[in-house]
């Protein structure tokens, strides 16, 4: 199926946040500047407009095995304030890959910002992979806000792998991902950032163990450059016997200013919780052996920060 | 001539690491450079390659003055270095980390057998991250075949032996031997494996940051046998002397 009602720009702005040409393959909804514009539902995922607020629900069913579903978004018109709750209902032992992502293209004085408030139910023994990228581009001062919210509520038996990536153009974000975690479920995020000039990131994961087995691991890689500004909280509760192991790994070059604050608590003695965080510069003697090897300084930098953020 | 030092200086809290070094090095010979620990073995090397730069002094390679070069410049030039600790990354692959050292396309069918030839089961570390995950032996190894792919005039291993036990070392040797047959270039190992030792083609012997004797493996080995004889013949007089005295 061709996507008829896009144009070039935004095209290749959604190229950016998702694979054109694997979006027409599954079940897709595109949302261009606050509005649907284009969909498809498949046999086993139903996608329905919201009615009391912006946004859909997607029906996934029971036993559906490596469904891609993409719901990407764009924007290209200055000065919009798009707010969307998209709800994901996973049927029991269903198994799909979510691709999201919202793109921003503004070339103009006027902020433009979305908010997409992304909420998964999983049903037992569902498995779900998601992932979301984000990104930002155009001439104009105006800024390209994106604000996030993922909440996964995981059943027993279920689990979730989150993807995310930031790597370039957006002005500011606060980003909150919420986790509530029944028995023997897996939730694995990971997160990685770059932002340069005088962008703005925060993050925050809350992630509740309540059940007993279940598992989260937390991984967020961040290159802060220029004048940059990134913070990272990260908050885990451990009420069953669970294992929880969150890591924040982050290059700072330049004027750039990164914060990271762990928060781990063990409401059961039988709850395994690690937190690791690391901020700092580019290890020199990284840098010498990429040289030895025939890198100017500067690829060798690339190569570093490509590596890190893959 | 592959390499001239002339008159190296290099000094740091006002120790003198390197006292006047002057060394003369041939294309397309095997020499080890060994001595005690603190000897400025280590620094000697990096300043060939340009991690350190040296207070005074002048390095010639291939006839052309390399003093004031950056280490990438020297790398293009044809010299290569194997760090004594190998260093870790974070997100880059052996196959990232070995398609940089050979500076074109290779295949992965080419990374492995790169892996292989020093000893490493290639399909299991291809994909692998150059982290913490993988143990000091197998950096060490990937370190060498980073090394050895690049072929160069002039190749560096700084103690290839440290962190490879004594068994996988001796596989090892023949890496280095084929390297330097097929590069027809010049190799410096900083090694005190009597097993290198006797197959290089000059020895360098450095003690308190000067070159104290260079030659071949006979000469420097058997040397120091001598020496040790005459320790021993001083040491058993004295104590002879001192129990007459008692």
């Amino acid at each position: 199926m061709e996507l008829k009602k896009l144009n070039e720009v935004d095209k290749s702005l959604l190229n950016e946040v998702s694979n054109l040409e694997n979006i027409t393959k599954g079940a897709y909804n595109i949302r261009r500047n606050g509005q649907g514009v284009e969909r498809q539902v498949t046999e086993n995922v139903n996608i329905v407009t919201k009615k009391d607020v912006s946004g859909i629900d997607i029906y996934v069913k029971e036993n559906t095995k490596f469904e891609f579903i993409h719901i990407p978004v764009i924007i290209t018109e200055s000065g919009l304030k798009d707010v969307v709750y998209n709800d994901f209902y996973i049927g029991k032992n269903a198994n799909v890959i979510i691709i999201a992502g919202c793109g921003i293209h503004n070339d103009h004085h006027k902020d433009s910002q979305h908010d997409g408030i992304h909420r998964f139910y999983l049903e037992e023994g569902a498995k779900v992979r998601y992932i979301e990228k984000h990104y930002g581009e155009g001439s104009g001062d105006g800024k390209k806000i994106l604000n996030p919210v993922t909440e996964v509520y995981l059943k027993d038996g279920s689990s979730m792998e989150m993807e995310s990536t930031q790597i370039k153009g957006v002005s500011s974000t606060i980003r909150e991902t919420k986790g509530v975690l029944q028995k023997d479920t897996n939730f694995v995020v990971t997160e990685k950032i770059m932002t340069d000039g005088n962008q703005y990131a925060k993050t925050v994961f809350d992630v509740k163990l309540d059940g007993e087995n279940s598992s989260t691991h937390v991984t967020s890689r961040s290159v802060a450059t220029e004048n940059s500004k990134q913070e990272f909280i990260s908050k885990i509760y451990g009420n069953e016997k669970c294992f929880a192991h969150s890591e924040c790994d982050a290059i700072i070059k330049d004027n750039a200013i990164v914060t990271a604050t762990p928060e781990i608590t063990a409401n059961n003695v039988e709850a395994n919780l690690i937190h690791e965080a690391a901020i700092g510069k580019i290890a020199g003697e990284q840098l010498i052996k990429l040289m030895t090897l025939g890198l100017s300084e500067k690829e060798a930098e690339d190569e570093i920060i490509n590596g890190f953020l893959r | 001539m592959i390499l001239k030092l002339e008159d190296i200086c290099f000094e740091r809290d006002n120790k003198k690491i390197l006292k006047n070094i002057n060394l003369d090095m041939d294309l397309g010979k095997f020499i080890a450079i060994t001595g005690p620990n603190g000897s400025g073995k280590s620094t000697l090397v990096k300043i060939i390659m340009g991690i350190e730069k040296p207070d005074s002094g002048k390095i010639i390679f291939d006839g052309k003055d390399i003093t004031d070069m950056e280490i990438n410049e020297r790398a293009k030039l044809g010299i290569s270095f194997g760090f004594q600790q190998p260093v870790k990354f974070k997100g880059i692959t052996v196959y990232d980390l070995l398609k940089i050292s050979a500076n074109k396309k290779i295949t992965k069918k080419e990374a492995c057998e790169a892996l292989s030839k020093v000893g490493l089961c290639a399909k299991e570390y291809v994909d692998r991250e150059v982290n913490g995950s993988l143990s000091g032996g197998e950096l060490k190894r990937i370190e060498i075949a980073t090394v050895a792919l690049r072929e160069t005039k002039l190749t560096i291993f700084d103690e290839p032996e440290a962190g490879i036990d004594l068994w996988s070392f001796n596989n090892l040797i023949d890496v280095f031997q084929t390297m330097s047959e097929i590069t027809k270039g010049t190799t410096i190992i900083i090694s005190h494996q009597e097993k290198i030792l006797k197959i290089a083609d000059e020895i360098v012997l450095m003690k308190s940051g000067e070159i104290r004797q260079i030659g071949t493996s006979e000469e420097i080995l058997n040397g120091e046998i001598k020496n040790k004889r005459l320790l021993q013949n001083k040491k058993r007089m004295l104590e002879r002397r001192i129990r007459i005295i008692k």
